[in-house]
């Protein structure tokens, strides 16, 4: 029940309708899907959201205050007073995780991969939502040839590895060479390539679902435009799956970002920090024995991807009734009150199982149906008809 | 030739909603309809690959740009025949297709077709034992997380599959080579085989190129144990990415039919816990994990690249990361046209498999 339906029932000077819970305005930040599914979540799968709110917070932190954490920059290898770094130093006071090969600061360079990870991350999820919403939009309200044609290119790419289509476009848009803002952009666009066909089917299925149900064919019939009918009846209504597709796609673009690094199509050394391409340089460390070249990059990559994974994990359960972690007895949400007509019905902060028992003990002396002190009133029609039938007789 | 493309988009159109169209068709008409859906699918990607790769110029120019003067460079071009219209040269290179012909490198003057014969065979040993490895964890697993669910063994086993995929494949290859190669010190680093194991192979006269067969061939078992100790770490790494996510479809889709009606009927008749896990629950709850099982292999073939590269494991994967650093495009092209054709060719397999288990799907 909205506000203003719940005005329009109400008395006149009554104001217990308005008390009733159901009629307070949800406040906006319980409209946000995490925080919403923050409060269905019980259990270890709230433990799990939790963790991976905590982590991915963490590393946007990270990315964001990189400069103040990180005590030297990516690309150095000398200190401030001119020394060189020593090359594949163990972990010492001066460089607490060590140093390359060469000669840069690990720990330094692991912070700041954040920064890298999260803008190419956020290039690539924007960009491919944008152009994969759209295209799913328009190929699915309008269908015809452009459809077929678009739905078969989509799904011919989707089921190609998306790492080696990555590196295809990271030919195309850079032949492989990259320098600082380049490098990242042609990352993020290479891994939005990737991902358009997935928004894309999940978008286009939707509205094909849509778009034939009575209230866009009434939409159609008031004389609403086309553009109307797909931002506001099918584009709101088809976003559903969105955020677990946005959250679980976005640890995929870390994987992909840190292959093409890997592969040697990151980012060149000295333009950013980037994860992937630190692991391609540490394989010879390895067989040496020099772990902290790549145990600590490769952790970084790690604990951002569980993080990133264990909530759009977290909201695909949660969004599924079948997977979501069942309540126990005593944990319902809400009581039964809460969604009574009734006025009568204090809403309480009981649940609807203690409600019960309780009443079973203490059985209430006398059941009212309505509040006799205003009889004949506008609660419901059929208050009224009764009370008047009374009357009558 | 355009009449192949014709034909080939002809082909998509029509069958591109087929579940509407045959709803009649038997067994073998699926089979059929779902096979000639491979061609579109292959024809696009080639299409994609090609016009992708020339975007940026001619492979002479990217493979040998700094290192020849510009008139060689374009006499070259011109002996190639990249000088000429983009569409001759794409009809051209799908002619080639048609017959079998991908080209020839241009790093080490190679018929791309011998490069993809002979290291194709490493990588279908990798992928396999990798896939073992994969099933039997990922099987394994999800059944036991399915079983007790919401308990503290499936929390566990669910956070070990998030890990598996969180956990890029190179970096959990480097951490298995660390602690099993260079500290434990009792498995290879790297490579497929010693260098007398390779020996070994060169008396075959018909080597296979998978080392395990060519090692049962010699009827050697220290060759034998050679080779699988060396393919213990890459199937390894390479598996437990792929078994994360079977972890995860296994739990999801057991659980969905454990939940069931059916399967609280048949409790409620009497029907044993383990019966009901291994008859009525999992059958039904197979057909996504094999649909799901073909895209996974197409992402392993990826997997493998890297995988490849972290081990020195001398397959496609590693050649195709050593043709990249070279900018060998030719090669580069050849090699993912091919796994393009494997990875239609795979979801064919999955779809008709799919199929023989559950008569639904066929139409």
């Amino acid at each position: 029940m909205t506000e203003s339906t719940a005005t329009k029932v109400g008395v006149p000077g009554d104001e217990r309708l308005n008390n009733l819970n159901v009629n307070k305005p949800t406040p906006w930040w319980e409209k946000i899907a995490i925080v919403r599914d923050l409060k269905i979540a019980v259990g270890w799968q709230k433990g799990m959201l939790v963790t991976g709110l905590v982590i991915t917070v963490f590393f946007i932190l990270l990315a964001l205050f990189a400069p103040l954490i990180a005590p030297y920059g990516y690309s150095q290898m000398k200190d401030a007073s001119g020394a060189s770094f020593p090359t594949q130093s163990a972990p010492s006071a001066e460089h607490i995780w060590g140093t390359t090969v060469g000669g840069y600061d690990v720990f330094s360079r692991t912070i700041w991969g954040a920064r890298t990870a999260i803008i190419a991350i956020v290039i690539a999820v924007v960009l491919s939502i944008f152009a994969g919403v759209l295209l799913g939009l328009v190929s699915g309200y309008f269908g015809g040839w452009v459809d077929r044609v678009l739905v078969v290119i989509a799904d011919a790419i989707y089921s190609f590895p998306s790492l080696l289509l990555a590196i295809l476009m990271a030919i195309m848009i850079s032949g492989g060479q990259s320098g600082l803002w380049s490098g990242i952009l042609a990352s993020g666009i290479s891994i939005t390539v990737v991902y358009i066909p997935q928004y894309f089917r999940t978008i286009r299925a939707e509205v094909v679902r849509i778009k034939n149900s009575a209230y866009v064919e009434s939409a159609k019939v008031v004389g609403a435009s086309t553009w109307r009918i797909m931002t506001k009846h099918l584009l709101k209504n088809s976003t559903r799956t969105l955020p677990v597709i946005l959250t679980l796609n976005s640890s995929e673009a870390i994987l992909t970002l840190a292959g093409l690094g890997f592969l040697g199509f990151g980012i060149e050394p000295t333009a950013a920090s980037e994860w992937g391409y630190d692991l391609n340089r540490s394989v010879a460390d390895v067989t040496a024995g020099i772990w902290w070249t790549a145990v600590f990059p490769g952790l970084a990559i790690v604990l951002i991807v569980l993080g990133i994974t264990l909530v759009g994990e977290s909201l695909n359960d949660l969004a599924d009734p079948r997977l979501r972690a069942r309540k126990s007895a005593g944990e319902v949400v809400g009581s039964i009150e809460d969604t009574s007509v009734d006025p009568n019905e204090k809403p309480s902060a009981r649940n609807e199982v203690i409600a019960e028992l309780d009443s079973t003990l203490n059985p209430p002396a006398t059941v009212t149906d309505h509040d006799p002190a205003i009889v004949a009133s506008e609660w419901t029609g059929e208050d009224r008809t009764a009370a008047n039938g009374e009357g009558k007789e | 030739m355009s009449d192949n493309a014709t034909a080939a988009s002809a082909t998509s159109s029509a069958t591109s909603k087929p579940k509407k169209n045959h709803l009649s068709g038997g067994f073998f008409r699926f089979v059929l309809t779902r096979f000639l859906l491979i061609i579109p699918t292959v024809f696009i990607l080639v299409t994609i690959v090609f016009f992708v790769m020339r975007a940026t110029g001619d492979p002479i120019s990217a493979a040998m740009g700094g290192r020849l003067t510009p008139d060689e460079l374009q006499r070259r071009i011109h002996a190639a025949g990249y000088d000429r219209p983009l569409i001759v040269q794409y009809i051209d290179y799908l002619g080639g297709l048609l017959h079998g012909d991908l080209g020839t490198t241009l790093t080490d003057n190679q018929p791309v077709v011998t490069i993809l014969t002979r290291y194709g065979a490493a990588t279908f040993e990798l992928a396999f034992l990798s896939l073992i490895v994969a099933l039997i964890v990922g099987i394994g697993l999800g059944r036991l997380a399915a079983k007790y669910r919401d308990r503290a063994a499936d929390a566990g086993i669910r956070v070990f599959a998030i890990l598996c995929y969180a956990t890029p494949v190179f970096f959990l290859g480097l951490v298995l080579k660390l602690i099993f190669a260079v500290w434990l010190n009792i498995l290879p680093p790297s490579g497929r085989s010693d260098l007398s194991s390779e020996m070994q192979f060169q008396r075959l006269v018909s080597p296979t190129g998978f080392y395990i067969i060519d090692a049962l061939q010699l009827g050697d078992m220290t060759v034998l144990a050679d080779v699988l100790r060396h393919a213990v770490l890459p199937a390894l790494a390479l598996g437990l990415l792929t078994a994360g996510v079977f972890i995860r479809l296994v739990r999801t889709n057991v659980i969905s039919t454990y939940t069931s009606g059916y399967v609280e009927a048949a409790r409620s008749r009497g029907v044993s816990e383990k019966r009901l896990l291994d008859k009525h629950a999992w059958r039904p709850a197979l057909i996504p994990i094999i649909t799901v099982m073909g895209m996974q292999i197409a992402m392993m073939l990826a997997g493998a690249v890297l995988t490849e590269t972290t081990f020195e494991w001398k397959g496609l994967g590693f050649m195709l990361s050593n043709y990249l650093k070279a900018r060998d495009f030719v090669a580069v092209q050849g090699i993912v046209i091919l796994i393009a054709i494997i990875v239609a060719v795979v979801n064919f397999i999955v779809d008709v498999i799919s199929a023989l288990i559950d008569p639904r799907v066929r139409y």
